[in-house]
């Protein structure tokens, strides 16, 4: 085990659904996960970010090998997952944890509380009863509910808030290092979702967990990530630090996503998120050709649909896959003079030092 | 005439229930001018969807409505369903958030619209079809006339709210009530909905309540926001206004709670504790009392009265924010 590497490494990932025809759904294969690779330092939130069917729930599921991805590799701790099996994919499996969108759905509703905390220790044969007790006792306090009084209780007769501090808690029981949230406080309204949120920023500082953190709302990716990733239709299209993502976005769906969130401040100016991106969401069966995004981009060119644009560095820690990336400040140190000759010979000048609400709402 | 085209005054509804009675919404008071857009803003089970289903008479039997609800000049509480319905569908319609639970799975895309535009006027065939095509085009769906023969299965959630809205508007309505109607969509498409709203709305002289959980969204596309807690109304202000003087602590909690852009990464929201009180245990006083960070032993016992303390600035707090308050 190496103990300096990233704490997950994942490489040219590949996840890959057949579907049939049906009532007007063509058949063919769904490309949910394309060859995405990226890195997640221990410690650290990655953000990821996405719309409907952009696969982010496949990419979490396929480094979980729930199921197996179609190709590729996912390293954790410097062991590659794909490779593993039965008790040894088991033992790895128990570092990582999910938590997803709805509370109720995922939590069994004739079990108690601390049944349900109680559950993966009993799966993963962890201590005797006593111990298991404690435990439950102790990671239901982490999540701030006091055992006492919701131990016994049934999810049904829970709030939307506690219920998601009870999936938190089992999360916590196994004591992982990574947590997957997929989604996990989109359904929360907006007093809850911050008490939650505070939850979750409290509990990685005080047991140093890694996130991977999945939300459609941008604003709230940037309050807890230190980095963000953004896929459409299956691609990683950009991936950088959460400051210089959101400060200088150099993809233009990142650009359509920024001017999409609405500012909770009525005097600023805005931008018409129309300008940004047009249309629908293609078909996730065969995809536009070249750059996914080029049917929806305002900056599309006839080279976007001749040639996939790869992920190319442009900033610090900073790729996008675009040929005409938005805003390239400074080249990059190591691209290479090519690849900022190619970058800034897009259609519209590179805009520098814009900010995400100049450039939207 | 007044300008306003609805005017709700103390309305109330009451589900019976066995053994409890919820009071869902509990004196609500606002108006919506002609071509105004006015959002409705406040926290699941804050009554938003039941006062408006109230405007819409569309509550099951068990709720009952007090209080008065005056849409175009006409009481409508207390008046015969019937004649109610024929007044009201005249000049009210309603977007409901999911768009897969109102459209008929089983009928194109074409004939919902056709029902739609005939339940409101004796029109032929091949008038209705056209109109149904000028009403796609009117919500931007693109390949309109296609469109007409496809299933709802085959259109992209966004597509299929627009299809939604194209059937509000076959009534011509005076008035459209959308019920987080871009909730369940992708931001950018939720954007591109808000946007269409918003030209339909100026363009045809339509008032609009937008109700909502997000007060980011009352900011960018509301002329006057109402919040409503625990049934009631308890903040009411033209946008600017009110978001520029806050004065309801439950408001500022609202907006401090939005995770904002210019945050750096990891900084702590502001959150209040708590949950919104049970609804068929109605309490004295304040129902923010438990979660507020101003109150007092007063607010427990007083409920505070909503009313006009500043220049078309209504709220209901014994402690009210000051300019410069943050939580
Ligand atoms: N088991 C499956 N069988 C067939 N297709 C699937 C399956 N799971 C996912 N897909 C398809 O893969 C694509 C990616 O789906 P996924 O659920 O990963 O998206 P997502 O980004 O998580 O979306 P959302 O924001 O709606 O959760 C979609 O086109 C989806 O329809
Ligand atoms: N048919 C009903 N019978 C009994 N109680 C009801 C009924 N419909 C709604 N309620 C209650 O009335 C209260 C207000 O509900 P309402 O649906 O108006 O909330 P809302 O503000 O629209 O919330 P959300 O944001 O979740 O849509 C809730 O406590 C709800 O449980
Ligand atoms: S590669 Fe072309 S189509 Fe794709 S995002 Fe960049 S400019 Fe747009
Ligand atoms: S009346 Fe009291 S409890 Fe209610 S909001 Fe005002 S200060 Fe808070
Ligand atoms: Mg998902
Ligand atoms: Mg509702």
């Amino acid at each position: 085990m190496s103990t300096d590497g990233p704490l997950l490494d994942v490489h040219h990932l590949v996840q890959e659904f057949e579907v049939r025809a049906q009532g007007g759904v063509r058949s063919g294969v769904v490309q949910a996960v394309s060859d995405i690779s990226f890195a997640l330092e221990k410690g650290e939130t990655l953000g990821l970010v996405g719309e409907t069917g952009s696969g982010k729930s496949t990419l979490a599921r396929a480094i979980l090998q729930a199921p197996r991805p179609k190709a590729g590799e996912v390293l954790f701790e410097g062991v590659d997952l794909v490779k593993l099996k039965g008790r040894d994919l088991l033992r790895a499996r128990r570092q990582m944890q999910m938590v997803f969108q709805d509370p109720f759905g995922s939590l069994d509703p004739k079990w108690s509380v601390a049944r349900i905390v109680e559950e993966p220790l009993i799966a993963f044969r962890t201590g005797a009863r006593p111990e298991r007790r404690r435990r439950v006792t102790e990671v239901l306090d982490r999540v701030g509910l006091d055992p006492e009084r919701y131990g016994d209780r049934r999810p049904r007769s829970l709030s939307g808030g506690q219920a998601q501090r009870v999936a938190i808690a089992r999360a916590l029981a196994l004591d992982p290092a990574l947590i997957i949230y997929d989604e996990a406080v989109s359904s929360l309204d907006v007093l809850i979702r911050a008490q939650v949120l505070n939850l979750l920023e409290r509990l990685r500082s005080e047991l140093s967990l890694t996130y991977l953190f999945i939300a459609h709302d941008l604003a709230l990716v940037k309050q807890v990530s230190d980095r963000v990733a953004v896929m459409y239709l299956g691609k990683l299209v950009e991936i950088g630090p959460a400051e210089s993502l959101y400060r200088e976005p150099l993809h233009p769906y990142t650009v359509a996503l920024l001017a999409s969130i609405p500012n909770p401040d009525p005097a600023a100016p805005r931008a018409p998120v129309a300008k940004t991106i047009r249309g629908e969401p293609p078909s996730p069966i065969d995809p536009p050709s070249g750059c996914r995004f080029r049917t929806r981009c305002p900056r599309a060119q006839d080279v976007c649909a001749a040639v996939e644009p790869p992920l190319r560095r442009l900033a610090d820690r900073h790729y996008a896959a675009c040929h005409f990336p938005v805003a390239v400040d400074a080249p990059a140190p190591e691209a290479s003079a090519q690849e900022v000759a190619r970058a800034q010979s897009g259609v519209v000048a590179p805009a520098a030092g814009r900010t995400p609400h100049q450039l939207g709402n | 005439m007044s300008e306003a085209v609805l005017e709700v005054e103390n309305l109330r509804v009451d589900f019976r229930q066995p053994g409890q009675l919820v009071r869902a919404v509990d004196g609500l008071t606002y108006s919506v001018d002609r071509a105004q857009t006015v959002a409705v803003i406040g926290e699941s089970g804050s009554g938003k969807t039941v006062s408006s289903r109230a405007i819409m008479g569309l509550l099951p039997p068990t709720a009952r409505v007090t209080g008065s609800i005056r849409f175009d000049d006409v009481e409508m509480v207390g008046l015969p369903e019937k004649v109610m319905r024929e007044h009201r569908g005249r000049g009210v319609a309603m977007v409901f958030q999911d768009p897969t639970r109102s459209l008929n799975p089983t009928m194109r895309i074409g004939a919902q619209i056709r029902e739609a535009i005939q339940t409101h006027g004796e029109v032929s065939r091949a008038a209705a079809r056209d109109r149904a095509i000028e009403l796609l085009e009117l919500v931007r769906l693109p390949a309109a006339r296609e469109r007409l023969e496809q299933y709802p299965h085959q259109l992209s959630g966004g597509m299929r709210q627009r299809v939604m809205i194209a059937i509000a508007l076959a009534a011509e309505p005076k008035l459209l009530i959308a019920d987080e109607a871009t909730t369940a969509l992708d931001v950018t498409t939720q954007a591109q909905i808000m946007e269409l709203l918003r030209d339909l709305q100026q363009r045809l002289g339509m008032a609009l309540i937008m109700i909502s959980h997000d007060l980011g969204l009352a900011a960018s596309f509301a002329d006057e926001v109402v919040v409503m807690y625990a049934g009631r109304a308890v903040e009411r202000a033209p946008t600017r206004k009110l978001f520029a003087h806050v004065r309801m602590p439950y408001t500022r909690a609202l907006l401090d709670a939005i995770p904002r852009l210019e945050n750096a990464s990891h900084t702590r929201l502001a959150a209040v504790p708590g949950q919104p009180p049970n609804l068929a245990l109605r309490e004295l006083g304040c129902p923010f009392t438990p979660r507020c960070p101003n109150a007092t032993d007063h607010c427990a016992e007083h409920e505070p009265a909503f009313e006009e303390h500043e220049p078309d600035h209504l709220w209901a707090c014994w402690h009210p924010c000051s300019d410069e308050a943050r939580l």
